[in-house]
């Protein structure tokens, strides 16, 4: 009931944009070249897909099962190419790589003047730096999955002769699936709502063509139902990240384990390691981060009684006071939900459950407009029933509907995080539980809450950076005088004053390392000697005696 | 899980306090007299304080993109607290007053202060500044006697310019703008030919202004479609900027032109103030609301600023805000018929 409630809710927006869209006479204009926009997404979410897949999977790898030089430090500063915000992202790489940019400068001053690389501003181009920029969701998840495993599946696996490798692609990489294909799910919605970066690089997806229509040819009401296409992308990328995780259920032996015994790496193997690792950092964070502290210096001796503005700590505290807020409250509902489902969930709560994951496959802009949109709605019921002045400015005239939507949007990325821990515990632990007579409430607190740590604390960091770094839907909802350090950052990159926005933007990457910070802190205390509670040994012992 | 959520919550106690409790909107500040939601975001703030100190006015702004602020208002609808929409662009403008979202002013001092062709003729909205996008180019590789004084957009489609063009892309309201007063000048058939010849022109496609000049700069392009502005910044902060302008098409419909400018929200509960602070932008604010951004003053009585003053004067395009409006779907879609990016 409670799922169904949070779907409902959740998926109110989006269904009042479409609806808005449909009811709205006049006749639909469709983009001309439609369909090798719709090529175009596929071509690019399959590679960013295969890309982020490779780098997030086998860095997580490398860092999970071995030590190398610098390794504990790498570890974090891998998650932060997250923090980077797409509308940054596009001008600093570009600015970097294109044929005016230093790079190629240098590598003609070199090499001559007839040196041609391949053209930066492409659909390849796109694909490298969105995969070196969203690699860190599918990273996140898989070390979680990584480190959750219990040593007992390994250690058996091992013990009957097979090699690292062998055990690798046999055993340990079926069982990190479920959590593969959440983080390449995620990955997936991000790239088809993504308009900054491909506007950037001159790759028209659909949600290009979404924004051409509305903002071009002033048809709000046919971007809304082109709007619908985009969510199909997005039904078939949920509809496949099932099938990824396919009908076979991995669920863990023995409770939350010790997770792999790393190895250590060292002469040329370790080098090369972390030579990886800085490799990978390279495009997505140090490139984007050099730059903007260049920007930043030649601003501050150019002009250094404007460089710091005095409102910065507002920005600031307003930006992590609603990130935090919409963090906890998507986690605790994606908690409660997961909960939900495992507990007896049929079909309609399952489906509801995967409902609420599609306002991340809406553009930021549009679930601000379906904010509006519904309580515009709601405000005309209650008037119409004899509430005078209706909900009023609600919406706007608060940070409630920024708050809203934030949830609308963000409850993806926390439910696919905690979800995917969920699928690796074991159902027979559940029914123990129950059938020792404890309550949902408990059940939830002291069995699954504790299983899904590695999982929920990811979820805490990927919905805190999300929150921080967004902007359509600050930049739409906000009240008078709420401007938080993503709106400061736009408001002097979109009119293109790079050199003032380089600060404020290395801000939001510095905020960004307070929850990865926080996450790394507790995983190091989570690999301590279990603090487990009494219940969850207990039934440890039963289902490791009784188990599938 | 225990000391991070305490930690979040100590964080969270900390910036509730920061923000003065202001954050839910409850008890936060007084609103001021007028509240404008701006497209434009450019110093508006000191302008602004200055509007306070000659008139005792206080103004509120949000800043934000022109579609999504114009659904914000319609949506708001009578419960909008916006006193004043300003936007970048003479389509937006139009498309605001086509959609009832603006109230007609009757105001000498505007009708004075701008020219007719600047505002619209029911008094909907009026345009307060003006910029350019015209031609640039890299003097050690062209000779501005190279380009068409009469035609001087349609004339970079000649061969000579092959793999000599950059351009920005067809997202960007720029490009769509310019394309617009093309049609409304030559007709769709004529345009669509005039932007195949600049692809057939291996035209380079750039995704911002800044890098089209830096590209100019660095002699990766010979030419390029710019607006002024931007080249007066980049002039400003590298005086060696190795770029040269051209105001495009002289001898013949002058140079492409948009507008900035605003009108007062129809749901407005203080139009009275709202129109008086379009005045004030129109006339005495009028230097400071053009002149950090290097654009031309609407009303003529003001001068630009010292940089674009050095530019010397142009003849610009009619602007036709209607058809900036009306065609600027046609322009889309004439963009992508032509396969240009």
């Amino acid at each position: 009931m409670f799922v169904v409630l949070v779907a409902v809710l959740v998926s109110a927006p989006v269904v009042a944009v479409v609806l808005n869209g449909f009811v709205a006479s006049g006749e639909l204009s469709v983009p001309r070249g439609l369909p090798t926009m719709v090529l175009t997404t596929l071509g690019l979410m399959l590679g960013v897909g295969v890309g982020t897949l490779v780098v997030g999977g086998g860095l997580a790898w490398l860092v999970t099962a071995h030590r190398f030089p610098l390794r504990d430090v790498l570890v974090w500063l891998l998650v932060l190419p997250l923090a980077m915000p797409a509308y940054i992202l596009g001008f600093v790489f570009l600015s970097t790589f294109d044929v005016a940019g230093p790079v190629q400068q240098g590598l003609r001053a070199v090499l001559g003047d007839g040196f041609r690389v391949p053209e930066v501003r492409s659909l390849p181009g796109a694909i490298v730096v969105m995969s070196l920029s969203l690699y860190p969701y599918v990273y996140l998840m898989a070390r979680a999955a990584l480190l959750e495993q219990s040593p007992a599946t390994y250690d058996a696996a091992r013990s009957l002769g097979a090699g690292r490798a062998r055990t690798f692609w046999r055993v340990i990489l079926p069982l990190a699936r479920p959590s593969l294909a959440a983080g390449l799910a995620l990955v997936m919605m991000e790239t088809l709502t993504d308009f900054a970066t491909v506007q950037y690089f001159g790759v028209q997806t659909v949600s290009v063509g979404v924004y051409l229509v509305w903002k071009g040819s002033f048809d709000f009401n046919s971007a809304t139902q082109l709007s619908v296409l985009v969510l199909m992308f997005a039904v078939a990328v949920l509809a496949g990240e099932r099938l990824l995780r396919g009908r076979a259920r991995y669920h863990q032996h023995g409770g939350r384990g010790r997770g792999l015994q790393p190895r250590s790496l060292t002469g040329w193997r370790g080098a090369a390691a972390t030579t990886t690792c800085l490799l990978a950092l390279a495009a997505g964070f140090f490139v984007p981060v050099v730059r903007l502290l260049g920007w930043a210096v030649g601003e501050a001796l150019r002009d250094p009684g404007s460089f710091v503005d005095p409102r910065f700590v507002d920005y600031l505290a307003n930006s992590l006071a609603v990130a935090g807020i919409v963090a906890v409250g998507c986690v605790l509902l994606a908690l409660v939900m997961s909960h939900a489902v495992r507990l007896g969930g049929g079909r309609s709560v399952r489906a509801a459950a995967q409902l609420t994951t599609f306002g991340y496959a809406v553009p930021g802009a549009v679930v601000g407009i379906g904010v509006l949109l519904a309580f515009a709605w709601a405000d005309r019921v209650l008037e119409a029933v004899g509430v005078p002045g209706g909900t009023g400015l609600l919406v706007t005239g608060s940070v409630l509907g920024i708050l809203y939507a934030y949830l609308v949007r963000f409850l993806a990325p926390a439910y696919q995080a905690v979800d995917a821990s969920f699928g690796k515990v074991q159902p027979s632990m559940t029914m123990s539980a129950m059938s020792l007579g404890a309550s949902p409430m408990r059940i939830l607190r002291q069995v699954h809450l504790p299983l899904a740590r590695p999982g929920v604390a990811v979820a805490l960091v990927l919905v805190t950076i999300d929150a921080i770094k967004e902007l359509p839907i600050v930049l739409l909802l906000r009240p008078f005088g709420f401007t938080t350090v993503s709106v400061w950052v736009f408001q002097l990159a979109g009119e293109n004053f790079w050199e003032k926005a380089a600060l404020p933007a290395l801000v939001i990457v510095g905020a960004a390392t307070v929850p990865v910070f926080l996450l790394f802190r507790q995983v190091r205390a989570a690999d301590r000697p279990s603090r487990a509670a009494p219940l969850i040994a207990e039934m440890a012992e039963t289902t490791g005696r009784s188990g599938r | 899980m225990r000391r991070p959520a305490a930690l979040a919550g100590a964080v969270l106690a900390l910036t509730a306090t920061l923000s003065g409790c202001g954050f839910l909107g409850i008890g936060g500040e007084e609103p001021g007299d007028i509240q404008v939601y701006s497209a434009r975001h450019y110093d508006l703030e000191e302008a602004f304080l200055d509007f306070e100190k000659d008139t005792g006015l206080t103004v509120d702004f949000i800043y934000g993109d022109d579609a999504e602020l114009l659904e914000r208002l319609k949506a708001e609808g009578e419960d909008s607290p916006a006193d004043l929409f300003v936007t970048v662009d003479a389509g937006s403008l139009w498309n605001a007053a086509e959609q009832d979202l603006f109230a007609p002013v009757d105001s000498p001092v505007l009708t004075d202060a701008i020219p007719a062709a600047y505002r619209d003729s029911e008094g909907r909205w009026v345009g307060l500044a003006l910029r350019a996008r015209t031609v640039a180019y890299n003097p050690d590789n062209v000779d501005p006697t190279e380009f068409d004084p009469k035609e001087t957009y349609a004339g970079l489609t000649d061969p000579k310019w092959q793999g000599r063009l950059c351009m920005r892309d067809s997202t960007e309201a720029y490009t769509q703008s310019l394309v617009a007063g093309l049609i409304d000048l030559y007709g769709r058939e004529r345009t669509l030919e005039i932007v195949q010849g600049w692809i057939d022109n291996d035209v380079q496609i750039m995704s911002n202004d800044i890098l089209l000049l830096e590209a100019l700069d660095s002699g990766a392009c010979d030419v390029a479609i710019v607006n002024h502005y931007y080249y007066a910044r980049e002039l400003d902060e590298k005086p060696d900027l190795n770029v040269e302008l051209f105001w495009a098409s002289q001898d013949g419909a002058g140079t492409h032109v948009n507008v900035s400018g605003g009108g007062v929200v129809a749901s407005s509960d203080a139009s009275a103030q709202a129109q008086r602070l379009l005045e004030w932008l129109a006339t005495d604010g009028q230097e400071e609301f053009v002149g950090d951004n290097h654009e031309y003053p609407v009303n003529p009585a003001v001068e630009p600023d010292a940089l674009v003053a050095a530019f010397g004067d142009f003849k610009p395009m009619p602007i036709n805000a209607e058809a900036y409006g009306a065609l600027n779907a046609e322009a889309v879609d004439l963009l992508a018929e032509a396969g240009y990016e």
